[in-house]
């Protein structure tokens, strides 16, 4: 590729494109605007790219994206310490997170469990789960991958290798989303529904 | 339920055709190659989203157009009108629309208007391996049990992580059966839910088969539709257990409903190997019939017949008790290809039965209407 007048916006150009959802043609975008923008604006991006990647860590504990090395969630006394949350990657913190509605500990396990692409037991974080039961203060974990076999398949794993301990395994709901109507919702995810249907206590199921 | 109407434009060798259609029979008569059975795909798309032939979109549209478009006009419940559109553009997502309203998933139309078509290839059932088969039983069962198709999907992919373990596990000359046990956890859960559906459906669909079998073969063969599977034994997590050791030796899984398969036997011998080509043709169509019957006992009304060739299969003393049996109100709206036209018409003049006869001559479509019969030179 030869078609840039300058070696210098190539190179920028090959790096921005090796970005996920990135093209060439949006990182050609993207190397213009900064060359067109301040130099002091554009040092800041380059240097707070550099310091997020030189310096951010992951949380000891329960392995979230962290600047210290045990993460503020873990740190915050006033989170319910015997709830964990065992969530995929980071961006399932953030959104449980966004819904309020959580007040626990977390614990990220970095995948879920995939022979065909290659992902074992072994390169998750299941062993570091299972030393945080040890200290007996969980009292529940929470399941909350996503709802596929591979979902499922960890869940199960997690199940068997943690049951040992004295603790409560629940999942999180599956069914017909908040606001849908019933003759909108998907016949799997609606049969399902009906199947794991839940005694009705006034409205307090809603 | 029968197509009122269809249009087409750059379908396969069609630039642009519409042709209007009798609830009752309709043929195509042409020479080889003039698309007759392009027509057949044409309606077999609007039930199905897609080719019986060909599962590449892309290579439907005619050569150098950039586009196809296959609109269909269906009445149904004798007033109701539903048109269902297919619109292919070159490299792009397929569109497919009932009554102007696109489909979020393509699923969600299958079954909805039935079909079941009778094409020379039908002879794979027999000739070829235990997955044509397995794809027959599936296709019926899913047309009106999404959720048997959903776990049917899973199932496979469960067998396939399950695979790559084994063979992971081979290469590496180690072995851990706690990453095995999760997967046949998954497989067992699934084989059950789908071996009970398999097994129902066969048990309805076999009898209906007999007496089809019989109705066509005059009565004189024995014939006789096995369901040959693991499970029909032992249960999924006994199967798994004993085979392991075979399977991590094979890297692959031996047991299971993958596995299953269907005996076609003629008087107790395979009829693969046994059977003549009459008799083959003979089981095929049963097959189809009993296939066609048994969709339209679970949906309350009668599936459109594709009847591709069908003198290839059939002498025409059967082609017409087949026929009689539209007359009869046994069968809905049929199509029929051939090549030769005196054979079809003289078929028709015998019976009393509402039909419309097409020429298709180079991808161009002309209905022939009865006074034209006679003023055309045999």
């Amino acid at each position: 590729m030869s078609t840039y007048s300058s070696k210098l916006v190539e190179n920028a150009v090959n790096e921005l494109a090796k970005l996920p959802g990135i093209g060439r043609k949006t990182a050609l975008r993207l190397a213009l605007h900064l060359l067109k923008q301040e130099k002091a604006e554009v040092e800041l991006l380059g240097t707070s790219i550099i310091k997020m990647r030189a310096d951010a860590i992951f949380c000891k504990v329960c392995h979230n994206i962290s600047d210290n090395e045990i993460c503020t969630i873990c740190n915050n006394q006033k989170r319910n310490r015997s709830v964990i949350c065992v969530v995929e990657d980071i961006r399932d913190v953030m959104a449980i997170e966004n819904t309020s509605q959580f007040n626990g500990l977390y614990h990220v396990l970095g995948g879920i469990i995939s022979p065909l692409d290659g992902i074992g037991p072994n390169d998750l974080t299941i062993n570091k789960l299972a030393d945080r039961l040890k200290g007996k203060e969980v009292v529940e974990i929470i399941l909350a991958l996503s709802a596929t076999i591979e979902g499922d398949t960890t869940n199960f794993y997690l199940y068997k290798r943690l049951k040992e301990f004295d603790i409560l395994f629940t999942t999180i709901a599956r069914g017909v989303s908040v606001g849908d109507e019933l003759e909108y919702t998907d016949e799997i995810t609606l049969g399902r529904s009906i199947i794991n249907r839940q005694p009705f206590e006034g409205l307090n199921n809603r | 339920m029968y197509l009122e109407k269809i249009s087409l434009y750059n379908f396969k060798n069609y630039r642009s055709a519409e042709m209007e259609f009798s609830p009752k029979i309709n043929c195509f008569i042409g020479d080889n190659a003039a698309g007759k059975t392009n027509l057949l795909d044409a309606i077999y798309y609007l039930s199905f989203c897609k080719s019986y032939f060909n599962s590449i979109d892309n290579q439907n549209i005619r050569h150098d157009e950039e586009y196809f478009s296959i609109l269909g006009k269906y009445i149904v419940n004798g007033d109701k009108n539903d048109s269902i559109q297919c619109v292919q553009r070159r490299n792009q997502k397929k569109s497919f629309k009932l009554n102007k309203k696109e489909y979020e998933r393509l699923a969600d139309h299958i079954g909805l208007y039935p079909l079941v078509m009778i094409s020379p290839y039908d002879r794979d059932l027999i000739n070829e391996g235990s997955e044509v088969r397995r794809r027959f039983i599936d296709s019926v069962i899913s047309q009106f049990d999404k959720v048997y198709l959903d776990d049917l999907i899973n199932y496979n992919k469960v067998l396939q992580h399950r695979n790559v373990l084994l063979k992971m596990f081979a290469d590496q000359n180690y072995f851990d059966a706690g990453s095995i046990e999760i997967w046949d956890r998954q497989l067992a859960d699934l084989g059950h839910k789908i071996y009970p559906k398999r097994k129902t459906f066969l048990e309805n669909y076999i009898p209906i088969f007999n007496r089809y079998f019989q109705i066509i073969s005059n009565g004189k063969e024995v014939v006789t539709i096995d369901y040959d599977s693991h499970l029909s034994g032992r249960g999924m997590e006994e199967l798994l257990a004993i085979a392991l050791s075979k399977d991590r030796l094979l890297k692959y899984t031996t047991v299971g409903i993958h596995k299953d398969d269907l005996n076609f036997q003629l008087g107790g011998h395979p009829i693969k190997k046994f059977g003549s080509q009459g008799q083959q043709k003979s089981f095929i169509i049963a097959v189809r019939l009993a296939q066609y019957e048994y969709i339209m006992q679970l949906k309350g009304y009668k599936p459109v017949m594709l009847l591709d060739d069908i003198f290839d299969k059939l002498d025409a003393r059967r082609v017409e008790q087949l026929i009689k049996l539209t007359s009869d109100n046994r069968f809905g709206q049929v199509f029929i290809t051939d090549t030769q036209r005196e054979r079809i018409e003289h078929l028709l003049e015998k019976i009393d039965i509402d039909h419309k006869i097409f020429d298709i001559r180079n991808g161009e479509a002309f209905e022939i209407k009865d006074q034209d019969l006679q003023n055309i030179p045999t």
